[in-house]
């Protein structure tokens, strides 16, 4: 089950929230009113240069206390607030949404090729497994997930979507059926700049997990999906693959075909699969994921999830189900579905 | 004053009525326990070790074997074999040696794990319509990837793999040498791992020439004894292994009776015809960790670094810091042997008594491993004491890339677990060699079976990831949410990092 939607504007325009509120309540059969959510690139233009950490606190007295006092030791907080919200009559509200925008000193770290992004995840990870009553579930600079556990609709109208204008958009319509509905294991999932959403249950979970565990990364959120943005982090910001390589990696090729395939692309792809062949993603799924460079979206191997892709124009549509993109925009020129493990994937024209 | 004898363990009879006296028992029997006088056949049940020999080959089932019920005053404490082992040795005052594996009452943690499968929401996956990749690759892998832009400015891959051995099922054949396995019984397992894509270990007697045909799909041991160690048998092996220690037998080296030395034994192991073949329990040129990573380089080096090195041990306390040692060493693959690991000969003490289960071995090895974040750059072998598919998805479930089974395809022989090894009789022509009896094992057939084996196993596994919606051995690998554990104490379920039942 779970629905999930992307969009990306290759001009970098900005879209406002309320078409994709409107697409993810389309599919409220996918979902089972615990646990909605959205993230959007480009909402934060007045402090592009710091990350925006988003916070769920059980109170604001000992954990934001505790929070306070991490971020203070490893950087600086330009600005904090609450987040706004307003009252939904059918969301029971759990936590206080907070968020800071936050400059962590560099200084502090040597020997790392990007020591912002390492203090920041240190900093995620650190709060998420030992300050009870405090989760970090955003992270990335200009960009910020808004989720709960609730209908589409009432998580939007709780955060008051349409007021954030982005230039990447997901959102995710949760079903869960193994790990309980709470406002940390809604969707979209962030570290940094990768934010990901999820329809489909990751069989290799334990295998994957172990393996993000043994590089530094620590799985607090009790759901799947919550490895495959470490999974991004990786490979991507630590490893440095390209998101096509790292779609390859976690949904690569059958054997078979990899034996076809010219000696050249065949080693690649075989030193690839050894290489990590712990971060292959088995079990039905579709992903779209983001960064502030693009999107990406791809499913399992034998597509055991549904996936469509829509254009129009600069526009670029990844979703469960082609009616909620039409909603979203009903001009759209082409709709198509890609193949298993193929990555659908999104870049600004410039 | 004389202690007299022990009672005897098995009870032979034949149903005379259905008794042909073909003699087909007489012939079988290279124990003695039935011979011919005045046109009938005499029993001597005591000396019977329960091989089934004769009863698998009696055309009119007329024989039947009954283990017999103790006669001793029964007691909890001392028990007839307790007493036995007593009486035995203050006989002889030597140490009492054992064939095959551990023999004790140990709980078995394999049959205290359950296995996941799907329901709805994660479809399970059928075998028989979609792809399901076993295949296994042993050996190094590279932390992360390097590339390098061209000239054109293409990305072009710059890490190089080093030497994998790739295998089509993750399951192979344990390290069984010739000398303690007849060649007929090392033919047939090789046939069989040649026919089923997958690899089998020489143990520790070289390889007889025979087997040259099938080297592609041998590994080469080298243990503490270097018997028939040269660089050309280096060369022969798919990859090398160093034996540390043996599940069966930690801490200790290994003896072949000279009487087993024959011609051809001593041609392979390189040493006098009819000596003792006694391998040290150190390598006397291993000491520390160091000292292995020299060997392991050395014989890389004397390979052409072509050759992936595996390092055996055995599952001992600290098994998994050895291990993460081991890993660091050069070596690119470990194999950990468990306490219910077979072997030809043993004190029965050691079999008995030292060692781990292989099931908490290899999640402490897979543990300490990704703790260090080194865990895919090693590979991991499990053995000791793998029954059926089960134990063997359970075994990758826990961390192990691959395992070794060594009983289970000596029973696919017709080997009856009877113990007796060390004796040099084996009736099925396995453990023996003695030409008369190695020639009981026809090499096609006895391929065909082990083959069959393996590929039943692989089917098995195969539907056991499906049924798990797993369609990738690298996803089953280490993944504990696959598993829980049914009656396993707190302590147990830690140390296998696995939750309970209902959990």
């Amino acid at each position: 089950m779970c629905g999930i939607i992307g969009v990306i504007d290759r001009t970098k325009a900005r879209m406002d929230g309320s078409s994709i509120k409107k697409a993810l309540s389309l599919m409220n059969e996918r979902g089972s009113g615990e646990g909605a959510g959205y993230v959007a690139y480009g909402i934060y233009p007045d402090y592009p240069d710091c990350y925006a950490i988003h916070v769920f606190f059980d109170n604001l007295v000992e954990p934001k206390s505790k929070v306070d006092e991490v971020l203070h030791k490893w950087g600086r907080i330009v600005h904090q607030e609450e987040i706004p919200t307003y009252e939904q009559p059918c969301l029971k509200r759990e936590h206080i949404p907070w968020r800071y925008f936050y400059r962590p000193y560099t200084e502090f770290i040597v020997g790392s090729n990007n020591p912002a992004e390492d203090i920041i995840k240190h900093l995620v990870m650190t709060v998420n497994s030992t300050i009870p009553g405090a989760l970090i579930f955003s992270s990335g600079i200009n960009l910020g997930v808004f989720k709960a556990a609730g209908w589409p609709e009432e998580v939007a109208d709780f955060y008051r979507i349409e007021d954030y204008k982005g230039y990447i958009w997901l959102a995710h319509n949760r079903y869960p059926t193994n790990t309980p509905g709470w406002w940390g294991g809604a969707h979209p999932f962030n570290l940094l700049d990768w934010a990901v959403v999820h329809n489909g249950e990751i069989t290799s979970y334990g295998t994957n997990r172990s393996y993000v565990e043994s590089n530094g990364y620590k799985c607090t959120m009790s759901t799947d999906t919550e490895v495959v943005a470490y999974l991004f982090d990786l490979l991507g910001r630590r490893h440095g693959l390209p998101s096509e390589m790292i779609v390859e990696a976690l949904a690569p090729q059958f054997w078979d075909e990899i034996d076809l395939l010219p000696e050249k692309e065949q080693k690649l792809k075989r030193t690839l699969r050894l290489t990590y062949g712990p971060a292959l993603m088995n079990g039905p799924f579709a992903i779209v994921v983001a960064t502030s460079k693009g999107i990406v979206g791809f499913t399992d191997r034998i597509k055991l999830r549904p996936l469509v892709v829509g254009e129009n124009g600069s526009r670029l549509y990844i979703s469960s189900e082609e009616a909620a993109i039409r909603v979203m925009d009903p001009e759209v020129k082409s709709i198509y579905m890609p193949r298993a493990g193929e990555p659908v994937v999104g870049r600004f024209s410039q | 004053m004389s202690l007299g004898s022990v009672p005897l363990k098995y009870k032979i009879s034949i149903d005379r009525d259905q008794c042909m006296k073909c003699m087909r028992c007489v012939d079988n029997c290279s124990y003695g326990v039935y011979r011919i006088e005045d046109d009938k056949i005499l029993i001597d049940s005591r000396r019977c070790t329960a091989c089934h020999r004769c009863i698998s080959m009696c055309p009119r089932d007329a024989i039947s074997l009954q283990e017999k019920p103790v006669d001793y005053r029964s007691h909890p404490l001392w028990t007839a074999q307790a007493r036995e082992d007593i009486i035995n040795q203050a006989r002889t005052g030597k140490i009492i040696l054992a064939g095959m594996g551990n023999a004790m009452d140990y709980p078995i943690i394999f049959d205290r794990l359950v296995l996941d499968a799907c329901q709805v929401t994660n479809p399970s996956i059928d075998p028989l319509r979609e792809p399901m990749e076993l295949r296994t690759y042993l050996g190094k892998k590279p932390a992360k990837l390097e590339f390098t832009k061209s000239d054109k400015g293409d990305i072009e891959l710059k890490t190089e793999l080093s030497p994998n051995l790739k295998l089509d099922t993750p399951l192979m054949i344990g390290h069984m040498s010739y000398g303690a396995i007849s060649l007929n019984a090392q033919l047939s397992l090789a046939k069989a791992v040649a026919k089923t894509g997958t690899f089998m270990g020489t143990g520790e007697g070289g390889m007889h020439e025979s087997l040259y045909p099938y080297q592609s799909n041998m590994i080469v041991q080298v243990a503490s004894g270097r018997f028939g160690v040269d660089i050309n048998y280096l060369e022969r092996g798919a990859a090398i292994e160093i034996k540390i220690g043996q599940g069966a037998k930690p801490g200790i080296g290994g003896h072949l009776p000279g009487e087993k030395v024959c011609s051809d034994v001593s041609c392979t192991r390189m040493i006098p015809l009819g000596s003792d073949a006694i391998s040290p329990a150190p390598h006397h040129d291993i000491y520390s960790i160091e000292d292995l990573a020299q060997l392991v380089r050395s014989l890389k080096e004397a390979t052409e670094w072509k050759k992936p090195i595996f390092v055996k041990i055995a599952a001992v306390h600290n098994v998994a810091a050895i291990a993460a040692g081991i890993a660091r060493s050069s070596a690119d693959a470990v194999v950990i042997d468990g306490f219910r690991g077979g072997t030809g000969a043993a004190p029965k003490v050691f079999r008995d008594n030292v060692g781990i289960p292989i099931e908490a071995a290899i999640a402490a090895v897979d543990k300490k491993l990704n703790d260090q974040g080194i865990r895919n750059e090693v590979s991991v072998i499990a053995s000791g004491g793998i029954r059926n598919s089960a134990d063997l998805a359970k075994s990758i479930a826990l961390g192990a890339d691959a395992v070794y089974i060594g009983t289970a395809s000596l029973i696919a022989l017709g080997c009856r677990v009877c113990g007796n090894c060390y004796r040099g009789l084996c009736p099925w022509g396995i453990a023996t060699q003695q030409p008369d009896l190695v020639n009981r094992i026809d090499t096609d057939v006895g391929s065909q079976h082990v083959a069959n084996l393996i590929h039943a196993w692989t089917l098995e596994l195969s539907e056991l990831m499906g049924a798990a919606g797993i369609n990738s051995i690298e996803s089953l690998r280490g993944n504990r949410e696959r598993l829980r554990g049914y009656m396993l104490d707190e302590g147990m379920l830690k140390v296998l990092n696995v939750d309970p039942v209902g959990a």
